[in-house]
């Protein structure tokens, strides 16, 4: 059980990053990766919806089941996750405002970001229990956070390197992204 | 603006995917091959031209406070659609695009269009208007595939171009090739463009 889990986690983190190797969520990766601050910020706000996304969602997929309407998934999924995103700003506000302040900007943009949207899918896809989809969620977060922050930091770093002036900008951005995909490549041989 | 002028903006002055760098994700994913390419293209101007006619005819109707709600819902539906479509027909294209189809729901380019455009404008002008962004963003998609396809396979649409014994650089059809050719194409895109602004544009 716990070995699966595990096996479970590294493979969500390193072996498919989301982002690196899956294409999920490259719009705030590319967008709100200028700083290690705010991406950081961005990173634990998407963990947090990750995991409650693949929590909620996993019931409401048990529901479409019970009334055999399977094929509503994406459409049931992107509601859900629009107002759970909603609500998690509404309670964070009330509840936790320190919090609140610091993810504020961020929480409204992860209704569009297509990790959250792709790991309630691929839940369903590898038909995961209730803790399995949970772990992979939190744990598909994980693997964001790390690829947003990996980034940031090479982005302070180009700030202040002598780039020639078409590469300014996105490309430089985008070919050190590629650059980070090659290193998560090396842990595809892992397999437990 | 007339119909021609919105229709050419799309597709050139304001590219979704070269300009305004909006949809990233399929942009990245599913350029391994030129085939796979077109029929994500095509899919997302499908959903496009459909939702952008229906949030046009409806604008008048959905209130102010709900509106990204209710653009969620016809832009979903229509996705579903288009699910169901690939899988009844061209079962192996929707195997290989896989969870990309459902996810176009997220791509911003359709909620953008909805927001930016159908919601103000006519039906006309918003069909034009999802012609130009769909094509150009179908375009860009193509361009990019080729370049992966020809360099990390060497064919093209699957037909094969350089003989038997080449020797693909693999690493243009898995992940850090897709970085890299988009970054390659828009640094070109920088030295062409004359009125070149610089610093970062946004992403949405």
């Amino acid at each position: 059980m716990f070995a699966n889990l595990f096996a479970l986690s590294v493979g969500a983190i390193l072996i498919e990053n989301f982002v690196l190797v899956q294409f999920m969520g490259i719009c705030p990766f590319l967008g709100v990766s200028k700083k290690v601050e705010t991406a950081t910020g961005m990173g634990l706000a998407v963990i947090f919806v990750m995991a409650c996304a693949s929590v909620i969602t996993y019931f409401v997929y048990m529901l479409l089941e019970l009334l055999e309407i399977e094929y509503l998934q994406t459409i049931a999924f992107i509601l859900v996750i629009a107002v759970l995103v909603q609500f998690v700003e509404m309670f964070l506000k009330k509840a936790v405002p320190t919090l609140y302040n610091s993810l504020g900007i961020y929480l409204p943009l992860i209704t569009t970001n297509c990790a959250v949207l792709g790991v309630a899918l691929l839940n369903v896809t590898k038909g995961l229990n209730l803790i399995g989809s949970l772990v992979y969620g939190t744990m598909a977060g994980v693997g964001f956070t790390l690829a947003i922050i990996l980034l940031a930091g090479v982005r302070e770093r180009l700030e202040s390197s002598d780039i020639p002036d078409f590469l300014k900008g996105m490309p430089i951005t985008l070919i050190a992204a590629g650059l980070l995909s090659v290193a998560f490549m090396g842990f595809s041989g892992l397999s437990f | 603006m007339n119909n021609k002028k919105i229709l050419f903006n799309g597709l050139f002055h304001e590219n979704p995917t070269f300009v305004l760098l909006l949809g990233m994700c399929p942009t990245l994913a599913v350029t391994t091959g030129v085939i796979d390419a077109l029929g994500m293209g095509l899919s997302t101007a499908f959903v496009l031209i459909c939702s952008n006619i229906f949030i046009s005819l409806l604008r008048k109707f959905i209130p102010d406070m709900v509106r990204i709600a209710a653009y969620v819902v016809i832009i979903a539906s229509f996705v579903t659609i288009v699910k169901m479509l690939l899988e009844a027909y061209l079962p192996a294209l929707s195997e290989s695009l896989g969870m990309y189809i459902p996810l176009i729901v997220v791509n911003c380019i359709i909620l953008g269009r909805a927001e930016a455009f159908a919601s103000k404008n006519n039906v006309l002008s918003s069909v034009f208007d999802a012609l130009g962004m769909g094509l150009g963003f179908t375009g860009a998609l193509a361009i990019i595939a080729t370049f992966r396809e020809i360099i990390g396979v060497g064919t093209f649409c699957g037909i094969p171009l350089f003989g038997e014994n080449f020797q693909g650089a693999s690493i243009m059809i898995m992940a850090p090739g897709a970085f890299f050719t988009l970054g390659i194409i828009l640094a070109v895109i920088n030295i062409i463009s004359v009125k070149k602004k610089g610093g970062d544009k946004d992403v949405c």
